[in-house]
């Protein structure tokens, strides 16, 4: 169990670095092919160059192999010969960007100098706010309409779940996002709002069309339920299988003979077997919870993770991108590590070497 | 067993203490499938003593255990429907009485052991725990005294070092250890009758020995009557007093074992009993009961096994199926030419 919990952790080490590299990479041809994002700063006027230069080495856009089409920065020349073993290059801004975040704990600063680290720190409970909400909203309702539509296969209750969440998983997030947004958000809360009898918290709180620093956890319900929409119908299939799959299992019949009443028999003996790969899943879908939060705080106007990484990525401030993205990674990793560890609790027969 | 906390259960409402444990009349049951209805029994009776060990025997797919599973009500129903006949316990129907008494009935008063136990015990539950329940929810005990028992149980079936296996999982047994729990579990409330569909299938030969000879030990100190489940001629000649003979849902055969074992009445049983291997015979080619069962949703007129059978007369092609003649006083067999059968020995 400790050593695989250790060779797992090994394994995060190359998964990280690729990503860094490819985010690295990604946000440095950006640069590159549309130029200096510091240039942003002064709108349309033209900055004095010299200006313009300093800002630009401050906020760490200076190295030049950002001028240079398609050059990965990972090797410079080194000032003055020699360099590292002799070959007359050094580490360049890859490696530059890889010892600030795992040696200083410096993922750098945005266009307005402001740490990536605070940003994180200020946007991260709305997002785990949402997230939580999302990851309760699926569970809940997507089980129990599982467990409803399973324990009838064939009737109307499956029919209609089945049908539903086809309808929801063929509907992209951000067609949902906006769909809901518009009609819910804005049609239907207006209605809402034009009556005095429902209170503010219900009519302008839960439904509007953007998130509401007045209400911050109202405002985020409806988000936090498009946001689980298309995994709550995924968790509602898979229940259904696994229940309808368990059903039929010989130890459910053990369970009938043994004279338990069917709540039991249901309740115990079936549920806590069809729940296993359920639970699994919703596990790993935090992490796509994660990515599905970049889609969904942009079109409810969230100030979490997710939106920071939509602006910092329009705007091209790489050093944003590259440690928000990172720490979600890294995230995501930890969530599937403890899913895997999870499933040993949950079903006995798994055993880690 | 510590008598403190042995709560013995009250009569079933109707039942007579003299009638007898088990008795099954003339049960139907059908399955109604896509394909059309499959007619998995059609008319089985039989009477079981206390005590007494009964055995069905039958190929694959001839409705034994879908009979077992009609007298325990834990049929799948749809598509399993019990469309006729009565199941009496003590002379009380349990077909006519409600789920919540029939629930009752079952392991108090007639217990199950399935084929497979790997499958038949839940993997995510200990063994103490599947046993522990059933003194917890039937007997009202508390968690601690129900898992006592558990001990007390597996001691019984007599599995090593009781007190910490209980802990461990069904995985974490070998197969006979796991027959060994689902045996303990079917006695845990002491029940009148046991039902074994095929207790040893699924183990290997010397284990199967050890299982049946802890079944047969059990059974006589709590004069329990058996109904046993099997294909396996060889566990039927050893443990059983009477038998009862299936094909195609239908019992064809009902006598004493040594009678059977003597001179087959039905031509069914003959084939059966014709196609066991002996060291006698060493040298010789076995013989083999030609052709296939009848599939259940198509059932041939007549006597259903006529396509298969030497002694086939026109009579036997023609509805209605042939009835169980009277071979001896204490016997049965359904084939209008019973007496060429047995005489052909």
């Amino acid at each position: 169990m400790g050593r695989y919990v250790i060779r797992r952790l090994l394994q995060f080490i190359p998964t990280v670095l690729g990503t860094m590299f490819l985010l690295h990479y990604i946000t440095s041809l950006a640069i590159q092919f549309s130029g200096n994002p510091v240039r942003a700063l002064f709108g349309d006027r033209t900055p004095p160059p010299a200006l313009l230069q300093a800002i630009t080495e401050r906020l760490g856009y200076g190295d030049p192999c950002l001028d240079r089409r398609g050059d990965p920065c990972l090797w410079r020349a080194a000032e003055g010969g020699g360099g590292w073993l002799g070959t007359g290059y050094e580490p360049g801004l890859f490696f530059d960007r890889l010892s600030g975040v795992f040696f200083h704990f410096d993922f750098g600063v945005n266009l307005r100098e402001r740490a990536v680290t605070d940003l994180v720190a200020d946007a991260i409970p709305f997002t785990f706010k949402l997230l939580l909400i999302a990851i309760v909203f699926e569970a809940v309702v997507g089980i129990a309409a599982g467990v409803w539509a399973g324990l009838r296969g064939g009737s109307f209750a499956d029919n209609l779940v089945k049908i539903s969440t086809v309808f929801i998983i063929s509907v992209p997030i951000f067609v949902l996002g906006v769909v809901v947004r518009e009609f819910v958000g804005v049609k239907f809360g207006n209605v809402l709002r034009g009556q005095d009898w429902i209170p503010d918290l219900i009519s302008v709180g839960v439904f509007t069309p953007g998130f509401k620093p007045d209400y911050p956890f109202a405002s985020l319900i409806i988000p936090g339920m498009v946001l689980g929409a298309v995994s709550l119908a995924t968790t509602a299939r898979l229940t259904r299988t696994s229940i309808m799959e368990n059903i039929r299992a010989d130890y459910v019949r053990t369970a009938k003979a043994k004279g338990l009443t069917n709540k039991r028999v249901i309740g115990v003996h079936t549920l806590r077997n069809s729940l296993i790969p359920v639970i699994t899943f919703l596990g790993v879908d935090i992490g796509a919870a994660m990515a599905g939060a970049v889609v969904t705080e942009t079109i409810f106007n969230v100030p979490g993770i997710g939106r920071l990484v939509t602006m910092s990525a329009r705007t091209g401030e790489s050093s944003v991108v590259i440690g928000v993205v990172t720490m979600l990674v890294l995230v995501v990793l930890l969530a599937n590590l403890l899913v895997d560890l999870l499933y040993a609790v949950l079903d006995p027969r798994i055993r880690y070497e | 067993m510590s008598s403190d906390v042995n709560v013995k259960l009250d009569a079933l409402p109707g039942a007579d203490p003299n009638a007898l444990p088990l008795q099954v009349k003339d049960l139907h049951v059908e399955f109604r499938t896509r394909n059309g209805i499959a007619h998995a029994v059609n008319g089985v009776s039989f009477d079981l003593r206390a005590g007494e060990t009964r055995a069905i025997l039958g190929e694959s797919g001839c409705g034994k255990s879908v009979t077992a599973q009609a007298i325990m009500g834990i049929l799948d129903s749809p598509p399993g429907f019990v469309t006729g006949g009565e199941i009496l316990y003590r002379g009380v129907d349990l077909l006519k009485l409600p789920e919540s008494e029939r629930r009752k009935v079952r392991a108090n008063r007639i217990a199950m052991i399935f084929q497979d136990a790997l499958s038949a015990l839940n993997p995510v539950f200990t063994v103490g725990f599947q046993l522990a329940e059933l003194f917890r929810k039937h007997r009202g005990m508390s968690r601690q005294d129900a898992k006592a028992r558990a001990v007390e149980l597996l001691d019984l079936v007599k599995i090593p070092a009781a007190k910490q296996r209980v802990n461990d999982y069904p995985h974490q047994f070998s197969g006979g250890m796991r027959q060994r729990v689902m045996i303990a579990m079917a006695l845990a409330l002491d029940p009148e009758v046991l039902i074994a569909d095929e207790p040893t299938t699924a183990l290997d030969v010397t284990v199967q020995a050890q299982i049946m000879a802890l079944l047969a030990e059990l059974q006589r100190e709590r004069n329990m009557g058996l109904v046993l489940i099997t294909h396996d001629m060889g566990v039927v000649a050893d443990v059983a007093d009477r038998i009862s003979v299936m094909y195609a849902g239908r019992v064809i055969e009902e006598a004493g074992v040594n009678d059977i074992y003597a001179s087959p009445a039905h031509p069914y049983t003959k084939g059966l009993l014709e196609s066991i291997p002996r060291l006698d015979l060493k040298g010789q080619e076995l013989s083999a009961i030609k052709g296939l069962p009848p599939a259940l949703t198509n059932i041939p007129p007549g006597c259903a096994f006529n396509p298969r059978c030497r002694y086939a007369q026109e009579v036997c092609r023609k509805d209605p199926a042939p009835p169980l003649y009277q071979v001896s006083p204490s016997r049965t067999a359904a084939c209008h030419f019973w007496k060429e059968v047995k005489g052909d020995e």
